[in-house]
């Protein structure tokens, strides 16, 4: 490693401000707009036209479209990748989705069963409300 | 950033001076990792939020049930509404990125009608909502309707807020850095509410109305 010069502690000012936003193209927002689109109208069609009979399996397959529209907007919209901030973004995130999980799956199990294992309450208590 | 090296030497009056000889500081860099974790600690709000309508979302208390009440129409509206804005307010990054100025203030203006729109229909469902009698305090279901669906739409409100200040910002000072700056980080912000709001349709909306 060379000895800085005494212009180089103000080099990095001269960095390319659009470095990180240079992946920006009308493109990727195309591309990322159409597959919303597409991946809105759907799940749109599919319940607004009861094309599948079985609750179970609409709610199942307008989730697994839903997971993949966030990956989309998360990729052309947002502009994520495993290298942007030094990865740092990613971690974040993963971190983040982690949580999510765990509230999300913890909250509905434990209340469903809390449900589930209530002791059914007596009509003529419920009829002094 | 971890593994910078900072590099002192002393100037002619004595005082250090620190270099970053790696390069590794960018001052950017910090603006939207920091921002970027304000988001994802946002990102737990809804999460919170969505967990209380999946544990309530079904509890009606004998009052009305989605299936009654939701007109996916009106949300496929909204929906559009929302990813319109989404995709001009990647035209005026664009138009950011050579320059442009008019253009990105044009393309901001009409992201904002697109919001604007936006928050007056699920105003309109709220208010039309609330006439028919199925206010936030008719049923569990309806309490974390409104809470989650509202938070989302506070949101959008002060994005709104926010893309109206960035705007005189850019007329008074042009595209500087530092409003570049800003209008990317507003940038995630709108990208990101779209991302909830994907969640609220299919989550709420559409397997609400499933029987």
């Amino acid at each position: 490693m060379s000895h800085p010069s005494p212009e180089a502690h103000s080099g990095h000012d001269h960095h390319d401000h659009d470095h990180e936003h240079a992946h920006i193209s009308t493109q990727g927002y195309a591309i990322g707009f159409i597959l919303s689109v597409i991946l809105t109208a759907i799940p749109f069609w599919l319940v607004m036209n009861h094309v599948i009979t079985n609750s179970g399996t609409t709610a199942f397959v307008v989730l697994a479209f839903a997971a993949v529209q966030m990956v989309v907007h998360m990729i052309f919209f947002l502009h994520m990748n495993a290298k942007s901030e030094g990865g740092w973004n990613m971690l974040a995130l993963i971190f983040t989705l982690v949580l999510v999980v765990i509230l999300l799956a913890g909250s509905l199990w434990v209340m469903h069963n809390l449900n589930a294992n209530m002791m059914p309450m007596p009509t003529d208590m419920a009829g002094m409300h | 950033m971890a593994n910078a090296i900072a590099i002192s030497t002393i100037d002619a009056d004595g005082r250090p001076i620190f270099h970053d000889a790696t390069g590794a500081h960018h001052p950017e860099n910090g603006t939207l990792l920091g921002f970027w974790l304000y988001l994802m600690s946002d990102c737990l709000i809804f999460a919170c939020l969505f967990a209380v309508y999946g544990v309530l979302g079904r509890s009606y208390a004998a009052g009305p049930t989605g299936g009654e009440l939701f007109d996916l129409k009106l949300v496929a509206i909204n929906t559009s509404m929302l990813l319109l804005s989404s995709i001009t307010y990647g035209f005026a990054m664009i138009a950011m990125q050579s320059n442009k100025r008019a253009a990105v203030q044009s393309w901001l203006a009409i992201t904002g009608l697109f919001g604007l729109a936006f928050i007056s229909i699920e105003l309109y469902e709220f208010h039309h909502l609330i006439l028919e009698g199925a206010g936030p305090q008719r049923s569990g279901f309806l309490s974390a309707f409104f809470t989650l669906v509202g938070t989302h739409g506070l949101h959008v409100s002060f994005g709104i807020v926010w893309l109206l200040v960035l705007m005189t910002q850019v007329g008074k000072f042009g595209l500087t850095a530092a409003n570049k700056r800003r209008l990317f980080c507003l940038s995630m912000f709108w990208h990101f509410l779209d991302v909830v709001w994907i969640g609220v349709f299919t989550f709420v909306y559409l397997m609400g109305v499933l029987p």
